[in-house]
């Protein structure tokens, strides 16, 4: 009963069909627009091309039809083919691009008449292309009256929207573009569903409904080859809770399965170089020390010399405290501004503390440096970030503000995070990572609860030159100078 | 008259974007007239894109006027290092814009319009609109010597183009857009619509460069808003609509749902740079160190906006062979960008020797290959 059922409503498919074909061929109102067309005809050939229950005539193999370039206007004859959207061998849906050319200003983006696999490109990129001649021959299971010889004249009555109305013998039926697909996936007739949504609109719960009804419905039993478009948001709900009462259809799955593929690309250009830079980074053997930082003077330091700042022209972070006690931790432990070679065989002891802050761009992690901290006052440190900063956001640092650095500072606190463990860059020898700025209770040294602005810090240091001791005093040198700002002022240079 | 949106205008533009003709009796379903109220060139083109993705103008016609803050518009096959100073406008934060519809480059800024008439394909008519704009322009100042030519430029005074033209043909819809300059920034246009990058071969459509004037020039008493109203007035005549310009806001997704992808693929990088059509570079150039000039051979193919090949050919010995094919092979696959190749050459030199001469050499040569790009 059910192959019956089936086979009826295939070969209204089918009668469907031949109406739309002919309805073409006549240039009248189609009714139904876009893609939704070609999977309404894709299922429906699917089915067909499976079961050969209307055919007539059995065309193993489908044929191939040449596809013409149709009139563009204005009495153009010749155009030049810019770009091809598809190659040979490719599938294409009826209103898929095919190709764009250009004629004199105007680009046009052809599209498919047919549903098929591309068979063969009649020309090459930049050649000349002529109206009227084949473009692109596609094998296609059509039926023999296409009419191939005119131009496909569109003239869609409704206008493209969310809810595409179906009309078929003047019967408007409202539904969805998913529910449409469920309903021709399930080769159910959409005037023979009641809808319960508004304006008698058909939900995808009455075309469960219908199928629930229905006793052991034949289902279309083959997945649809071709990747599937991802679906309007209204369709984005997961299969998993389909709880509707005795039966759960499989094909309900359908229209909800995640059809995205893998996308594998080469790794190039600048990640390459960072693959290489990372690689070399981790053969040095990292050690990491953290600690804690009470910022509480610090930032109301900077609350009073941020308008000051302002009236020069130069935001004020903390950054630029940050590389300047580090600047002059380094003058009482150089080591850590240091250098090794290849094999570890010579220290070289860098002379300018050029300070590297790591910035996050649309290209990916950058060190732009600060050079020479050990002569620069804390405005000129920021002042100069500020350029850094504003050339790295626009994509135009130079070679020489990315290159030369002998420590790094990274504030990734800025986007989270507390303790992190950093990797150093070559051919520098230790790194810091500043987490972000919390508001902590802390005991003062009367036993009272304070609110305290705490920070972390994550150090990370080659372990070939540098032992434990020596990064633990830097960091405390640099923690006293930033947690008593007053201290900087006397070591200051 | 410009009638500011008022909720009213809103629900109506609403509807008449979203209903078919046959639900509504209003001479919108003839014609409508859209301003944008955006000056940013990538959502005013995102505009263009809905409507010929979205609208159904089997009976309608829609006139779309905009203006942008200076950009240089490429067409949808043009090669930008072939057509514009990309250096000069990266300087001066001109942006770049890939239009979809074909034709040359051109220079906008707020003292341009661009109109738009979008219409079926069936009634695709360009000189028409363009008759439309003279006859326009002439009403407001009939001494005005205003012509379209064969190519469907306007030239003012027989010489000075004041408008260029493009198209853009779907399966259904087309439309027509086209540039008038009436008081945009000479200077600035003709120093960044000529390309400083040498021995660039490609198949690319060319621009023809013309002589440009404003209108403003020619009449001071002319601002865009004029003309614009005048263009509006006369378009609204010819389709037997009311003259009411409806402004627009290209970031609203409730009237544009799905515009502001739209505005997002029009600014990657992939479509702006990347849809470039295959070229290659072949040059040399000079580079001084230390009191020596270099002549340095370089040939670069660049496909879909990225390196394919890449040859430098430096004199013998000036930099460590390994070194310079490290450079070559890396930048294969990388994008021909300046600040990729800086970022590139930067993060390499970190497990190259650390060598004082090398890095200099190494950041001068890099420099250099980046004055192409």
């Amino acid at each position: 009963m059910a192959a019956v059922r089936a086979l009826r409503s295939c070969s209204r498919t089918a009668g469907r069909l031949i109406c739309v074909h002919h309805i073409r061929s006549c240039s009248s109102v189609r009714f139904i627009k876009s893609k939704y067309m070609s999977i309404f005809d894709k299922s429906a050939f699917k089915f067909s091309h499976q079961h050969r229950l209307f055919r007539t005539s059995a065309i193993s193999n489908g044929q191939i039809v040449q596809f013409k370039l149709s009139d563009i206007g204005e009495g153009i004859t010749e155009v030049t083919v810019k770009e091809w959207y598809v190659k040979e061998g490719d599938s294409v849906s009826q209103f898929d691009s095919i190709c764009e050319v250009q004629s004199d200003k105007a680009s046009v983006t052809i599209t498919s008449r047919y549903d098929g696999i591309i068979r063969k490109l009649h020309y090459n990129l930049d050649e000349i292309a002529y109206v009227g001649k084949p473009l692109v021959d596609i094998e296609t299971d059509a039926l023999k009256d296409v009419a191939s010889e005119e131009d496909v004249v569109e003239t869609p009555a409704v206008s493209h929207e969310e809810h595409t109305h179906q009309e078929i013998k003047g019967h408007k039926t409202l539904a969805t573009p998913a529910v449409r697909r469920l309903a021709m996936e399930n080769n159910i007739k959409l005037s023979e569903v009641v809808g319960t949504g508004k304006d008698n609109r058909i939900l995808k719960e009455d075309i469960l409904n219908y199928l629930a009804k229905q006793t052991g419905a034949i289902l279309p039993p083959s997945p649809k080859p071709e990747i599937i478009p991802p679906l309007p948001k209204s369709e984005t709900a997961p299969a998993a809770p389909k709880d509707k009462g005795t039966k759960i259809p499989i094909p309900i799955s359908k229209p909800i399965v995640f059809a995205g593929k893998d996308k594998t690309e080469a790794v190039t250009g600048f990640h390459k170089a960072m693959v290489k830079t990372m690689t070399a980074a981790l053969k040095i053997p990292h050690f990491g020390y953290c600690d804690e930082i009470d910022l509480t003077q610090l930032v109301q330091l900077r609350e009073e010399l941020k308008p000051l700042a302002q009236v020069r022209g130069v935001k004020l972070s903390f950054m630029p405290f940050f590389i300047k006690a580090a600047s002059l931790g380094l003058l009482h432990y150089p080591i850590l501004n240091a250098s090794v070679d290849e094999n570890c065989q010579n220290i070289t002891y860098k002379a300018s503390h050029n300070i590297g802050v790591a910035m996050d761009t649309e290209q990916g992690l950058i060190v732009p440096n600060v050079k020479n901290v050990q002569v620069c006052s804390v405005f000129e440190i920021a002042s100069e970030l500020n350029r850094l900063l504003t050339l790295g956001s626009a994509g135009q640092l130079g070679t020489n503000d990315l290159t030369g650095g002998t420590f790094t500072l990274s504030n990734i606190g800025t986007i989270g995070g507390t303790y992190a463990k950093p990797v150093i860059l070559p051919p520098e020898v230790a790194i810091g990572a500043l987490g972000k700025i919390q508001v902590l209770p802390r005991f003062n040294g009367n036993g009272e609860v304070f609110k305290a602005q705490i920070m972390n810090v994550s150090w990370s240091a080659d372990h070939r030159i540098i032992d434990g001791a020596t990064m633990a005093r830097f960091s405390n040198l640099w923690k006293s100078y930033l947690e008593n700002p007053a201290f900087m002022l006397l070591d200051l240079k | 008259m410009v009638i500011p949106s008022s909720l009213k205008n809103c629900f109506q533009l609403f509807y008449v974007l979203k209903i078919s003709a046959s639900g509504f009796k209003y001479t919108a379903n003839r014609g409508l007239i859209l301003q944008s109220v955006s000056s940013d060139v990538y959502q005013n083109l995102a505009v263009e894109d809905w409507i010929h993705d979205n609208m159904n103008l089997e009976n309608r016609q829609v006139l779309f006027l905009w203006r942008n803050s200076p950009t240089v518009v490429i067409g949808r096959h043009q090669n930008p290092w072939q057509e514009c100073n990309l250096k000069i406008m990266r300087k001066k934060n001109i942006k770049l814009a890939r239009r979809r519809s074909g034709g040359g480059t051109v220079y906008h800024d707020l003292g341009n319009i661009n109109f738009t008439f979008f219409t079926s394909k069936k009634k695709y008519e360009r000189m028409e609109n363009l008759k439309l704009v003279v006859r326009a322009l002439k009403g407001l100042r009939p001494q005005l010597d205003v012509r379209a030519t064969a190519r469907y430029d306007l030239l003012l005074d027989g010489n000075f183009k004041i408008s260029g033209t493009a198209a853009k043909l779907g399966r259904t819809v087309a439309y027509h857009h086209c540039t008038l300059l009436c008081s945009a920034d000479r200077f600035i246009l003709s120093s960044v619509l000529k390309s400083p990058y040498k021995g660039i071969k490609s198949n690319a459509t060319p621009s023809m460069p013309a002589l440009v004037k404003n209108l403003f020039e020619e009449d001071p008493t002319l601002t865009c808003e004029m003309v614009m109203d005048a263009v509006a007035a006369e378009y609204a005549r010819c389709h037997q609509i009311d003259h009411h310009i409806t402004l627009i806001n290209p970031a609203d997704e409730i009237v544009f749902p799905g515009i502001n992808n739209k505005t997002k693929e029009l600014q990657t990088w992939e479509w702006i740079y990347g849809k470039t059509p295959k070229f290659s570079i072949s040059t040399c150039f000079n580079m001084m160190y230390e009191q020596s000039l270099l002549e340095v051979q370089v040939d670069i193919h660049v496909k879909h906006g990225r390196i394919e090949v890449c040859n430098i050919d430096l004199p013998e010995q000036w930099l460590p062979p390994a070194m310079c094919n490290e450079l070559e092979k890396n930048l294969i696959g990388s994008k021909f960008c300046p600040s990729e190749t800086t970022a590139l050459a930067s993060a390499l030199l970190r497990i190259c020797p650390q060598n004082y001469e090398l890095h200099s050499k190494w950041s001068l040569l890099c420099e250099n290959v980046m004055t192409l790009m």
